[in-house]
C-alpha cells in the first residue's frame, strides 16, 4: 500500500506492506538508521521516535499507522546543521556511553521538554524511565537533561528579546 | 502479510467487520503486537486510532465518557478525570512508561483484560460501566461483568468497545492507589490496590471501596472487608480485624514474579496504608 506522511519535515511516499514494523521501514527503507531496535517489544524505548510531537515505539506501530502522521527521528532534530539543544546538551555531559539508547533517550527527552520545559530531577528520571541504558549512565543523563532545560530556556528568552527588538 | 485497516469513522468499522469477521481490534497496539510476533495466524488488523469520537473525554450531567481510545496520557491530562477521578489518574500514572502511556489506551487496558492491567483496580470502585457497540445495538454493562477471566471478556462477534461511563457522584473524601512492582516503571503489578473511604470528621469510616489486582484471574472486591469496616475508625486495629477476609477473597497463583503467598500478605497489608489518610476527615 502507498502511505503519505511527514518524515522529518519532508513529505514523504513510501510502498510498503501495510502490517510491516515502522521502526524496519525507517532502517532498512529509508536508511534511517538513528532508530535503534533493542526489544521488540515495547520495554527498552530504542525505537522511540515523535509521532505527531509524542514519543511513541516504533516497533509497535505498522507502516499503515503512519498515513497522515507527522514523524521526527533523532536525524530530523538537528536543524540548519546545527544539533538540537538535546543532542549538543548529551555530548557536553558525556551522557552518552555506547550510544545505542542515544537515539531514544534524546527523543523522550525532547517529549519530556515539551510538556514541562523545567523539569525536577526525579521529573527528568520518570520521563526517561521508559528507555533503558545498560551502560547505566543515568547520572550524566540527567545532568544533560538539565543543562538543556536551561539552555533551551535561555534560547527562548533570547528569542523572545530579538522579537521584542 | 496481514491486511491492516485503519477506519477513520466509526461506520466503516461494521463493513470490515463483516468483510473480515477474524479481525483483531486494537488502538495502541502495545499488548496485541507484542502478543502478534509470536503469532502464526495471519489475521487482519483493525486499528482503531484513527476514530474521533473515540478518543474523547466530557461531561454529561453526573456522568463522564471516557472514549475506548483516549491514550493514559490524554487521560492523565485531562481536567474532567483530574477534578473527579484522581484515584484513576494515581493509577495511570505508575502504568508502563511515558511512551506506553502515550499509545496505550483505556479500551485496551480494559479488552486485555489482564488481572494486572492497571486502570482496572480503580474502575472497579468507581463503579465503571462499559459502552458496547455493533451496527445494530448500543449495550451497557458495568465493568465488572464485562470481564469474565484473563483475556476474555463479554464482547461478543462485530461489537466494539465505545468507552467507559464514570459517575461523578461519587461520595468519597480519601483515594488510595497503590502498585506493588519489581521496578517503578515497565513493571506488571505483582500486587494493586485502589481504595476509596468516605471518612467523617471523626475519622469513622462512612463508606468503602476496595479493589485488587492480580490477586485472582479477574479483579477481586470484597464488600465483606467494605462492610466490616463501616461505622468503625480508621485505625490499625480496625483494619487488622478484616485482614482475614481479605486473605479469603483473593486467590492469588505463583508466577515469574512472586510466590501467591507473598500476594496474599501483602493482599491484607496494602490496607495499612489507608492509615496515611488517617487526619483526611480533620484537615
Amino acid at each position: 500500500m502507498k502511505v503519505f506522511f511527514i518524515l522529518n519535515g519532508l513529505q514523504t511516499i513510501i510502498d510498503v506492506d501495510p502490517d510491516r514494523r515502522v521502526v524496519d521501514i525507517l532502517r532498512e527503507d529509508l536508511q534511517l538508521t538513528g532508530t535503534k531496535e533493542g526489544c521488540g517489544s515495547g520495554e527498552c524505548g530504542a525505537c522511540s521516535i515523535l509521532v505527531d510531537g509524542e514519543s511513541r515505539l516504533s516497533c509497535l506501530i505498522l507502516a499503515a499507522q503512519l498515513e497522515g502522521r507527522q514523524v521526527v527521528t533523532v536525524e530530523g532534530l538537528a536543524a540548519g546543521g546545527k544539533m538540537h539543544p538535546v543532542q549538543e546538551a548529551f555530548v557536553e555531559h558525556g551522557a552518552v556511553q555506547c550510544g545505542f539508547c542515544t537515539p531514544g533517550m534524546v527523543m523522550a527527552v525532547v517529549d519530556l521538554l515539551s510538556r514541562n520545559a523545567e523539569p525536577t530531577r526525579s521529573e527528568v528520571r520518570e520521563g526517561i524511565s521508559g528507555n533503558l541504558c545498560r551502560c547505566t549512565g543515568y547520572q550524566k543523563i540527567v545532568d544533560a537533561v538539565e543543562a538543556a532545560a536551561k539552555a533551551m530556556k535561555n534560547e527562548g528568552l533570547r528569542v523572545k528579546n530579538d522579537g521584542e527588538g | 502479510m496481514r491486511e491492516v485497516f485503519i477506519p477513520d469513522h466509526l461506520d466503516e468499522i461494521w463493513d470490515i467487520l463483516e468483510r473480515e469477521p477474524k479481525a483483531l481490534l486494537y488502538a495502541g497496539g502495545t499488548d496485541l503486537l507484542v502478543r502478534l510476533r509470536a503469532s502464526k495466524t495471519l489475521e487482519p488488523l483493525i486499528c482503531l486510532d484513527g476514530i474521533h469520537e473515540l478518543k474523547e473525554i466530557y461531561q454529561q450531567g453526573n456522568l463522564v465518557f471516557i472514549g475506548s481510545c483516549v491514550s493514559h496520557t490524554k487521560l492523565m491530562e485531562n481536567p474532567l478525570i483530574q477534578k473527579y477521578f484522581p484515584l484513576l489518574i494515581q493509577a495511570v500514572k505508575v502504568l508502563g512508561s511515558p511512551p506506553v502511556r502515550n499509545m496505550g489506551t483505556i479500551g485496551g487496558n480494559i479488552c486485555t483484560a489482564s488481572p494486572a492491567g492497571d486502570t482496572l483496580p480503580p474502575l472497579y470502585t468507581l463503579g465503571a460501566v462499559v459502552e458496547i457497540r455493533s451496527i445494530e445495538s448500543n449495550r451497557l454493562m458495568p465493568l465488572k461483568g464485562f470481564i469474565k477471566s484473563p483475556g476474555k471478556t463479554a464482547l461478543q462477534k462485530s461489537e466494539i468497545v465505545y468507552g467507559v461511563w464514570i459517575s461523578t457522584d461519587q461520595d468519597y473524601n480519601v483515594c488510595h492507589y497503590e502498585k506493588v512492582g519489581q521496578r517503578k516503571a515497565l513493571a506488571i503489578a505483582i500486587a494493586s490496590f485502589a481504595a476509596l473511604l468516605k471518612l467523617s470528621e471523626s475519622g469513622i469510616i462512612e463508606n468503602a471501596r476496595f479493589a485488587w489486582g492480580s490477586m485472582a484471574p479477574v479483579i477481586v472486591t470484597s464488600q465483606e472487608a467494605e462492610g466490616a469496616l463501616i461505622g468503625r475508625p480508621l485505625t490499625e486495629e480496625s483494619l487488622r480485624a478484616v485482614v482475614p477476609l481479605v486473605e479469603k477473597a483473593v486467590s492469588p497463583i505463583d508466577d515469574v514474579r512472586a510466590s501467591a503467598e507473598y500476594r496474599r500478605i501483602v493482599a491484607g497489608n496494602l490496607l495499612f496504608r489507608l492509615l496515611k489518610h488517617r487526619n483526611h476527615g480533620n484537615t
